[in-house]
């Protein structure tokens, strides 16, 4: 079996000893090859969450094992585009580039780093500071996926991008990870952009692991139910309930068979984070054995 | 070649729609026996999806015997949909009847006309009756060209 992209043992991290923790008890495990979606409000602690992995960040308690090692050892196979898109604001795109050949000697995929630089029309010449936050993102991307990383780290990568430079971008990192099978890891909280690209989830509220797993699985876990006001559903796991007027709808993980005169549906992945943040109170499906390859 | 269109908003798995426009492709004989399908890379390039998504798909295509992967090479389609295979006795003497009428003068609408007559007395129940065709000389638009057309 192949060593998995990440594992996270009771991470936590807090800035300053009386500051509150902005994660805690973050345990999870993404096996290699996922695309992963970060999914949590603000705050949450996504972006604590990458920035560790990515080995810019000590945790205070807890471990992170990146690509089978510790996150510093494993940072030149780790690509990582911060929110802030951080680049050196004097150097052209085409410096910039070449900064990124020179920083990754043997391994610099040129050919990949300039089609998306293309993609978007940006003058080789430009300045960084001279571009805009949209155009900055792609020069950020193709550093990145230049360095032909095992692991991507993305945080918001596409939150200042239009929708047709989104689609492309989101079509190239696919393909990366079609042709490579590059781990991929993107934060966003807009979770329907994500849910084609993504196929794994990590759920991050209040600094914690709300629900972490594939994403068909957890999908098929839950049922969305209508039924009668007053029934119990106590034999279930119930995420949210709500009572309108005669009607009961709720979301809930089955314990066995419902009763054939509920009426029943799969959620959407927006429908089931929605309603996991909406109850912090929710506890997470066991995690199941070993999801690495569920039985096909 | 497909194209694929993902339609978020369809309320159908992202891979039933790359299966049901894959047969789709098969049955207007967009894509033949022998023929490649697109790389799982080139399909999410094109489409943003997840390349486990296209490859649930090309794994269920190989399931119902449509299309084989073959190892380093890709994936390709091994029979069409449509119940005549390209090098059916059927189909040879559709070709001798085609080539009777081109001898007999007719154009290739007056043939897809009378094609189109014959499919719909033996078939009446076809999928969507056509509106009521008011010019029949000059159909603007050929009524569904038959299969395996011999141009």
């Amino acid at each position: 079996m192949t060593v998995p992209a990440i594992e996270a043992d009771a991470l936590g991290k807090r800035f300053g000893r009386r500051a509150d923790w902005a994660l805690r008890d973050c345990s999870f495990r993404l096996p290699a090859g996922r695309v992963c979606a970060v999914v949590g409000p603000n705050g949450a602690g996504k972006s604590t969450l990458l920035a560790i992995t990515a080995g810019l960040l000590a945790p205070t308690e807890g471990r992170a094992t990146v690509l089978g090692t510790d996150p510093a050892t494993a940072r030149p196979r780790v690509g990582f585009v911060d929110q802030t898109k951080p680049l050196y604001p004097q150097l052209s795109v085409a410096e910039t580039l070449r900064m990124g050949a020179d920083l990754n000697p043997g391994h610099w995929d040129a050919d990949t780093a300039e089609r998306i630089v293309a993609g978007g029309d940006l003058d080789p010449g430009r300045r960084i500071r001279a571009l805009s936050g949209g155009q900055r993102t792609r020069v950020a991307l193709a550093l990145a996926l230049g360095k032909r990383p095992e692991l991507l780290l993305l945080d918001e990568p596409m939150a200042d991008l239009d929708p047709l430079a989104r689609h492309e971008l989101m079509g190239v990192l696919m393909g990366q990870a079609a042709a490579r099978g590059t781990t991929i890891v993107m934060s966003s909280h807009v979770v329907a952009e994500l849910e084609d690209s993504c196929d794994h989830l990590l759920l991050i509220g209040g600094g914690r692991v709300r629900l972490a797993g594939e994403i068909d699985d957890l999908l098929a876990a839950h049922t969305r139910v209508s039924a009668p006001a007053e029934t119990d559903l106590a034999a279930h796991e119930v995420v949210e309930s709500r009572t309108t007027g005669r009607q009961l709808s709720a979301l809930l993980r089955p314990a066995g068979p419902l009763p054939g005169d509920w009426r029943t549906g799969t959620p959407s992945l927006e429908e089931l984070v929605l309603s996991y943040l909406r109850n912090p109170g929710a506890s997470a499906p066991a995690p199941a054995p070993d999801t690495t390859e569920t039985a096909a | 070649m497909v194209d694929y269109r993902i339609d978020r908003h369809s309320g159908m798995a992202t891979y039933v729609q790359i299966v049901h426009q894959t047969k789709q492709a098969l049955r207007l004989g967009l894509l033949a026996p022998g023929d490649k399908l697109p790389t799982a890379r080139e399909v999410v390039e094109a489409t943003a999806v997840n390349p486990n998504t296209v490859l649930k798909a090309y794994r269920e295509l190989e399931r119902e015997g449509l299309v084989e992967a073959r190892r380093g090479l890709g994936t390709f389609v091994r029979r069409s949909l449509g119940a005549a295979p390209a090098d059916s006795p059927l189909r040879a003497e559709l070709e001798e009847w085609a080539s009777r009428a081109r001898g007999a003068g007719l154009e290739r609408e007056d043939v897809a006309a009378l094609f189109t007559a014959v499919l719909e007395t033996h078939y009446p129940a076809g999928p969507a009756p056509p509106p009521p065709a008011p010019a029949p000389t000059h159909p603007t638009a050929p009524p569904k060209t038959p299969q395996g057309d011999p141009s």
